[in-house]
């Protein structure tokens, strides 16, 4: 190589410049002083702290420029530790750098490769002590133990089956069946088409019946959303126009993509919009993807009245609500 | 002997009789490690997890890891006789009842995100300085695991209050969870108990929380504290420091009072954050509930590229035999950050094949003089970035007044475009920046100063560089394009065949450089015409 030959010429380590403190009494009580004084602030630091926790009222808010309404106590609390904390931080490198001794050192690297002699060693007693216990020979063994080892890692995996149920049809079904009355939530109460404005959107559940109580997990795959449009905005095939009243459209809230409330709704556009990933539906075509990752339109609910004027399912979704899984046929 | 020198050998004695401490303390004592601002990084690191184990600890004095319901009649007002999780009661009670619950929970937090972003920018450090080159690359593994482990660690963290926004992060996860074909939902269903969102989630996550991940991190921290002790740590190039020495100030006091110092500085300054600057107001998002969302939903920094990734994805499904495949989960969701540090573990391994380097390195590479590993690395980092900007292109749109879509087109696109632009740029720049180096090596620094020639001619006056200056930076050693032996006369291939020629190939791109300046062309231009 020949930049090797005709290098640069190593200088060597610079000279040490002394500092100030090195030489002057004078800088060194003084640099002395400065650490002291550091110390100090931080002792201060945890006075306040101590005072903060056992004085200050918990319920006192102040006003403070930027931060706003402040608990002055958590304030105080938190203030007094940064400092105390600071300030010992400070004080330790301010001496370092002041008075400790700043002379650089140089110390040697060895290599970490052993010595070949060392090297040889180790491959023979490996191999001396491996033979002497028969690994090499002994294939019975060698094979009983690759089975009984391999079979043991299988365990644990045995032991977590217990972590939860199986599956099933869980995520082909919902609470939702032929007749059940959209429900309010919060409230529970059923509701009839008036209720609903042009323009008006709702979260409804589907009615309890007596006897259960509602759970997360229900509102995770039952929560639908109404909205109201004029009946002259919808741009739907003849069957899901049958799935409307009177304007009033109903889908899943749980987004087809991975699972998120779908609650953002733009009256001007008539778009629904996810805020996790913001895929984009657009509610007068059946909530068709017209933005974003998600791949498939909300599940529409189809609706209709019941005798005494309130909305109820015509029958079930048609098919599995919220994000894709692997036995999912469509 | 004073009384006290008496009292501290005699505890120094009882120590070493029963342990032999000394002589390993003697030795190591005095352990040499070379100062620079950015090997402070790693240390903020290390200090930002003893704060998590601290305030950590606090907050579970408090935290009820439960899904129980419990109907909340605590001092916040506004979710007085709400019904909600005893985690997010108990989230609630430490923020307003315990004294300096508050400030615990936001120092916990702030740490946390510094904890990752000092990982980041010490793993930054250590590729563009090629650190992690023989013999340090079991440590570059280590620091990767660190890394992917404090990504799902923090994510575990901010999920335990159970509010509403960190229920939306965990509902977004069982998503991607039952993506995966074949066993997806099983694995959901194993994880959570049964259906979402269950009550098993929480205690669950807890327990990998407070107990697992922070063991294995312990664990792995230890060795790689281990072996950057063992192996000496790097040191930049310069004047006396060479591959077989290590230049830099003694343990024992200087680095112990510096070290010891900057934690507590760590300390206050996140301590400072935790007291005046408000993160993660749990109460204003409420209970989680699966019906409800808030707008602009983020994840913390280190989750936002991920994040970014799923946003941008097309909307791709296939359907086919019964059965649905979510690629537009798969792949942003766990593929593509599957290839991303596997590749980046792998990248030592990788950039020592190419080069066919497999000398020991304790010197650190000025970027520049890398070219192409550099380059490689502004590429990722413009991946990462671009996925990040994707991840809040919510927030970003309401803030600049952009629409969303353009956000989504322009990161969809320059996902693609820019990193490829970034690296030939980047690589240009490290090459210029070595012809500078060459020009003021061999004719010195500009002064500015103008000097009127006899005959009428203006000329700057240079100014040689010191030895010192000029050693730095000439010292390095430029790799050389490995060579593939062409196929023989009678048309027998070469062994290597095509493996060798793409090694040849990589090879040649890393060893694209300008050639460092000689001393032998210095003297000639200096007894020539200057």
């Amino acid at each position: 190589m020949s930049n090797e030959i005709s290098k640069f010429t190593d200088p060597g380590l610079p000279e040490h410049v002394h500092r100030r403190a090195d030489s002057d009494p004078k800088a060194a009580k003084r640099a002395e002083q400065q650490v002291a004084i550091l110390f100090l602030l931080s002792a201060a630091g945890t006075v306040l702290t101590i005072y903060a926790y056992i004085f200050m009222k918990s319920n006192t808010f102040i006003f403070l420029p930027v931060l706003g309404d402040t608990n002055a106590q958590q304030l105080a609390l938190g203030v007094g530790l940064a400092l105390s904390l600071f300030f010992i931080g400070m004080a330790a490198v301010h001496w370092a750098k002041t008075l400790m001794p700043d002379t650089e050192v140089i110390a040697e690297r060895h290599e970490f490769r052993s010595e070949d002699v060392d090297r040889a060693d180790f491959v023979a007693t490996v191999k001396e002590q491996g033979g002497s216990a028969g690994l090499g020979r002994r294939t019975l063994i060698k094979r009983t133990m690759g089975l009984s080892l391999g079979l043991l890692g299988l365990a644990p995996l045995v032991l977590l089956r217990d972590l939860g149920p199986m599956p099933k049809k869980y995520f082909n079904t919902t609470d939702w069946k032929s007749g059940t009355r959209l429900v309010t939530d919060p409230g529970d109460r059923p509701i009839k088409p008036e209720d609903l404005e042009v323009g008006a959107v709702a979260q409804v559940l589907p009615e309890l019946t007596s006897g259960t109580e509602r759970t997360l997990e229900n509102i995770g795959k039952d929560a639908v959303l109404l909205i109201r449009l004029r009946p002259e905005d919808f741009n739907l095939d003849a069957e899901r126009l049958s799935w409307t009243h009177e304007g009033i459209i109903a889908f899943s809230k749980i987004c087809s993509h991975m699972g998120c409330a779908v609650a953002l709704y733009e009256q001007q556009t008539k778009h629904l919009l996810c805020p996790c990933h913001q895929s984009t539906f657009d509610v007068t075509r059946a909530a068709k993807v017209i933005f974003g990752p998600a791949a498939r339109p909300l599940p529409q609910l189809a609706i209709t009245v019941d005798a005494d004027g309130f909305l109820v399912a015509q029958k079930p979704f048609t098919e599995p609500i919220g994000p894709s899984f692997w036995e999912r046929s469509s | 002997m004073s009384v006290k020198d008496r009292a501290v050998g005699g505890l120094a004695n009882y120590v070493d009789e029963r342990t032999g401490a000394a002589k390993w303390l003697k030795k190591n004592l005095t352990k040499v490690f070379p100062d620079h601002w950015s090997f402070m990084l790693g240390e903020i690191a290390l200090y930002s997890f003893i704060i998590l184990l601290l305030t950590g600890t606090f907050l579970t004095f408090w935290f009820d890891p439960s899904q129980r319901e419990v109907i909340y009649n605590g001092n916040y007002a506004p979710l007085s006789q709400v019904h909600m999780s005893a985690a997010y009661a108990s989230t609630l009670r430490i923020s307003f009842e315990v004294r300096g619950g508050l400030l615990m929970r936001q120092i916990h937090h702030w740490a946390a995100l510094i904890f990752m972003a000092a990982i980041v920018v010490h793993l930054l450090r250590v590729f563009f300085t090629g650190a992690f080159r023989k013999p340090r690359e079991f440590n570059w593994l280590i620091g990767v695991g660190l890394l992917t482990l404090g990504i799902v660690e923090g994510f575990l963290g901010y999920s335990l209050p159970d509010d509403l926004l960190s229920g939306t992060g965990i509902r977004i996860a069982e998503a991607i969870l039952q993506a995966i074909p074949v066993v997806g939902s099983y694995l959901a269903f194993f994880a959570f108990g049964g259906p979402f969102p269950g009550t098993a989630f929480i205690p669950r996550i807890y327990t990998v929380h407070v107990l697992l991940l922070p063991g294995i991190f312990l664990g792995l921290i230890t060795i790689h504290l281990m072996l950057v002790w063992y192996q000496k740590h790097t040191q930049y190039p310069g004047p006396g420091r060479t591959e077989k020495n290590v230049v830099g100030y003694p343990l024992m006091p200087v680095y112990m009072a510096k070290a010891g110092g900057f934690f507590f500085i760590v300390f206050g300054v996140t301590a400072f954050l935790g007291a005046v600057a408000s993160i993660n107001p749990i109460w204003l998002y409420g209970p989680y509930t699966p019906g409800q969302i808030s707008a602009g939903s983020q994840p913390d920094w280190y989750m936002g590229w991920l994040d970014g990734l799923v946003r941008m994805s097309p909307p791709l499904e296939t359907h086919a035999f019964g059965h649905t495949i979510s690629w537009n989960i798969l792949i942003p969701g766990l593929i593509l950050p599957g290839i991303l540090f596997t590749g980046m573990a792998l990248y030592p391994f990788i950039e020592s094949w190419m080069t066919g380097d497999k000398r020991e390195h304790h010197l650190l590479d000025r970027p520049r003089n890398a070219p192409n590993r550099t380059a490689l690395g502004v590429m990722s980092l413009t991946f990462m970035i671009i996925s990040l900007i994707n991840g809040g292109n919510d927030v970003i749109a309401t803030h600049f007044h952009l629409t969303i879509n353009q956000i989504m087109w322009f990161t969809r696109f320059g996902l693609f475009l820019l990193p490829p632009i970034a690296f030939v740029v980047t690589k240009r720049i490290c090459l210029s920046l070595q012809r500078a180096d060459r020009e003021l090596v061999l004719h010195g620094r500009e002064t500015g100063r103008l000097l009127m020639l006899p005959h009428g001619e203006f000329v700057e006056v240079h100014e040689p560089i010191s030895p010192e200056k000029a050693w730095t930076l000439t010292q390095h050693l430029q790799p050389e394009a490995l060579t593939v032996a062409p196929d023989d006369l009678n048309g027998v291939r070469n062994p290597a065949g095509l493996k060798g020629k793409i090694r040849a190939r990589f090879s040649m791109a890393h060893a694209e450089q300008i050639a460092a300046p000689t001393a032998k062309e210095k003297n000639e231009i200096e007894g020539g015409h200057h």
